[in-house]
């Protein structure tokens, strides 16, 4: 997500390797390097001024008492300070009260339909709850209907007035249709609304009023320049909002506006949104972040989202196979479409530390894995029950059959044959296996 | 046809509105900076490097313009305070793109061959479809009959939202319904647009992020299905960037040039608290003009872009 930003960081850390200490001048240097990439990063002016400011007052302070190198000291520095401004520790989403009541507000276009869709799957899936939703955005055309889209698809009831112009009546309608059908969370869409529309700035707050929602969310969008901190003050200033949703940051923006928001307004950053698809949400977490700015990586989130998807019974079973020898073409697709849930496979790797800047400019999609599976789609039961029976002409079958050549057919059964191998010699847990397996298939593709 | 006769009292009023945040801010910070002062120093182009960065012109685009001005002032010594705005104003508007002789400059255009179709592109939530809506108003209002194509088959009820502007402007509307191949809409648009002797094209496209491959290239298709059916379509590639976007807008409009070679800009949600600033560089760098800006949600709110009224509202004295 960050890369860009890490790279410059990288790089004028450079400036500062080979030295010996710290000092005014190669300090400022690397400083200016810094606060450029901030502002080339969208983060505000003021907060990246003030940013540079501290850290240099805090490298000149350390450098006579440490013996690590200036630039190792300067990264610390840097990503401590990082972590600071971006919000310490991470802040759950409120969900006490019956039922609980949380409020989406922010700009048009920022995505408040999608995410609080997003949050209903969310708390539904994840947090066992019962959630209603509510079609507050009663002035953008077809607004209501995407929500009801959306609801659909996550059979979550979405409550509507047909005609209704009165989103403040709506939103108190349905709390009290969701006591009486046993909802125990409720969350209100609203309209998209500029900070400076009085009549609407004064319809939130009075649907805030009415509600006394357990959470208020101001979404916003990871691609927002400097304007985040006038939107983000401004509507603060109305809503006394609990959190931040970030949108958008499965793009390529070095989301500046992460940095300085929570500075601003002082309010976590609860979630953000990492793609179209309903599961694409994760929560904020700001020291990955920061490291992530920093291109140490964030091996955590890979790790959880690896175990998230992973079934214990399954891997067991899986195990018992691989150590009789029997892990055949099956699994491996189950393994397949168990990488797949996991999300993007380039926002997997890039979570890699090390790999961020390898991968930036490479092709990796979706569809990564299209042709591994069109070959192995192309076996027939007993070819995939037993690899060791494709011959010379059943990989010529299986070639055309899949729309692939004999050498991508047979790369496969090398690359199949070499896991196989490994997994066997492999003692370590089935996430682990999973990530070193998926390592393995990228390289295949390429 | 006159620089300033697409800005009738009431739409020039109407941009003032939309710009007065914009201008309120970037010049009382101006006149701040020069405050007191007979000469521009570097007091004052340091204030003017944090006017034009918090405007999100970026660190780029900003050092170029204060080289630009701090060339002029080495030249001409004594710059008076005063003469900042102009030169100012100058030196942005030299930045921004002319748009080119093959593309229409405005709603009121002569009778042509084939159908004038322009593809609109976009991230998610710029407001595409929105200011699709507005155009074809503005089409219809200059007397052309307008056809849109529903191209955005992905996005939850994008569909409905473009049927329900297709009803408020009066214009007609084709369409697959939701999970339609794109292309297929956009070729039978056009085909349609080609037998009943349409004026104006627009097609809706799902908003995507340009750093989605697969995504991009689907764009592209789109794209080369319509040459099928008029071989010069789309004429106009309209990329829309949200006036609130940042230095990411740079990135965005190089890949969706890469994509589809946009060839004409609108800047949407100008009516609030961001400048835009953007646009500057993204015109300078690219050579594409801003074409078209949206100043609101009514299906009035849309003007044509001029970059005299623009620089000039940012930076008149009122």
């Amino acid at each position: 997500m960050f890369e860009s930003l890490s790279e410059k960081l990288d790089r004028s850390f450079k400036i500062l390797k080979g030295q010996g200490k710290i000092t005014e001048i190669n300090v400022s240097e690397t400083l200016k390097e810094v606060r450029k990439a901030l502002l080339d990063a969208d983060v505000s002016y003021k907060i990246a001024k003030q940013f540079t400011d501290e850290v240099k007052e805090r490298a000149l302070g350390q450098n006579v008492l440490t013996a690590i190198s200036p630039g190792q000291l300067m990264i610390k520095i840097v990503h401590d300070n990082l972590t600071e401004l971006m919000g310490g520790e991470h802040t759950d989403i409120n969900i006490k009260g019956d039922p609980a009541i949380i409020l989406i507000a922010g700009l048009q276009g920022s995505g408040k339909t999608t995410f609080s869709a997003k949050l209903a799957n969310y708390l539904k899936q994840k947090k066992g709850k019962r959630p209603l939703l509510v079609a507050g955005d009663v002035y953008r055309p077809a607004a209501i209907n995407q929500l009801q889209v959306l609801g659909n698809t996550i059979d979550v009831e979405v409550y509507t007035e047909e005609g209704s112009m009165e989103p403040v009546k709506i939103a108190r309608n349905s709390i009290n249709h969701a006591k009486a059908n046993g909802y125990n969370v409720v969350i209100v869409d609203t309209a998209g609304r500029l900070a400076i529309d009085e009549q609407m700035m004064d319809e939130i707050s009075s649907i805030k009023e009415a509600l006394k929602p357990q959470e208020t969310l101001f979404v916003v969008d990871a691609m927002t320049g400097q304007d985040a901190v006038n939107t983000a003050k401004a509507f603060h200033d109305r809503l006394n909002f609990e959190g931040v949703v970030l949108t958008k940051l499965d793009g390529d923006t070095r989301g500046g506006a992460a940095l300085t928001i929570k500075a601003v307004v002082s309010k976590p950053i609860k979630f953000v949104g990492i793609g179209e698809k309903i599961d694409a949400l994760d929560v904020f977490y700001p020291k990955r972040m920061a490291d992530r700015i920093l291109g140490m990586g964030d091996i955590v989130s890979l790790v959880e989202k690896a175990q998230e998807q992973f079934d214990e019974q399954e891997a067991r079973k899986l195990q018992k196979k691989i150590a009789k020898d029997q892990f055949n073409f099956n699994d491996f697709l189950a393994q397949i479409k168990q990488i797949k849930k996991m999300g993007n496979v380039k926002d997997l790797m890039s979570m890699i530390p090390g790999m961020g800047k390898a991968i930036k400019n490479l092709d990796i999609d979706d569809d990564a894995f299209k042709h591994v599976e069109a070959i192995i789609y192309s076996m027939t039961p007993s070819e995939r029950d037993n690899p060791k029976i494709i011959n010379g002409s059943r990989r010529k079958r299986i070639a055309l059959g899949s729309g692939t050549d004999i050498q991508e057919v047979n790369r496969l059964i090398k690359q199949f044959d070499e896991t196989r191998r490994m997994m066997k010699m492999m003692t370590t847990s089935g996430g682990k296996g999973m990530m070193k397996m998926m390592q393995n298939m990228q390289g295949a593709k390429r | 046809m006159g620089l300033f006769d697409f800005f009738s009292k009431k739409k020039k009023e109407q941009l003032n509105e939309g710009l007065e945040m914009t201008k309120k801010s970037v010049f009382s910070k101006i006149t701040k900076a020069i405050a007191g002062k007979s000469k521009v120093d570097d007091e004052v182009l340091d204030n003017l490097e944090e006017i034009l960065v918090t405007s999100d012109v970026g660190v780029t685009t900003t050092l170029k313009i204060i080289e630009r001005i701090e060339a002029r002032v080495a030249r001409d010594k004594y710059l008076g305070a005063d003469e900042l705005n102009s030169i100012l104003k100058e030196e942005i508007a030299a930045l921004l793109s002319e748009n080119d002789s093959d593309s229409i400059s405005g709603f009121d255009f002569p009778k042509m061959e084939v159908p004038y179709v322009i593809m609109v592109v976009g991230v998610n939530g710029v407001g595409k479809t929105t200011t699709i809506g507005k155009l074809a108003y503005q089409f219809k209002m200059a007397g052309k009959s307008v056809l849109l194509g529903a191209a955005d088959t992905f996005r939850a009820a994008a569909v409905d939202q473009l049927t329900i502007w297709s009803e408020r402007v009066d214009v007609p509307l084709i369409s697959q319904g939701m999970g339609a191949d794109p292309a297929s809409v956009a070729y039978d648009t056009l085909k349609s647009a080609v037998a009943n002797k349409a004026d104006v094209v627009i097609i809706d496209t799902a908003g995507r992020l340009h750093n989605k491959i697969n995504l991009m290239n689907e764009l592209t298709k789109i794209k080369n299905v319509m040459k099928k059916i008029i071989p010069e379509a789309p004429q106009e590639i309209l990329l829309i960037l949200d006036a609130s976007t940042g230095q990411n807008a740079i990135e965005q409009a190089k890949q969706f040039t890469a994509a589809t070679e946009v060839n004409a800009l609108a800047l949407t949600k100008l009516d609030g608290t961001a400048k835009g600033g953007v646009v500057i560089g993204i015109s300078d760098q690219f050579k594409i003009p801003v074409k078209y800006i949206g100043i609101g949600e009514k299906k009035e709110d849309l003007q044509l872009f001029d970059k005299f009224e623009f620089v000039d509202s940012l930076f008149s004295q009122e």
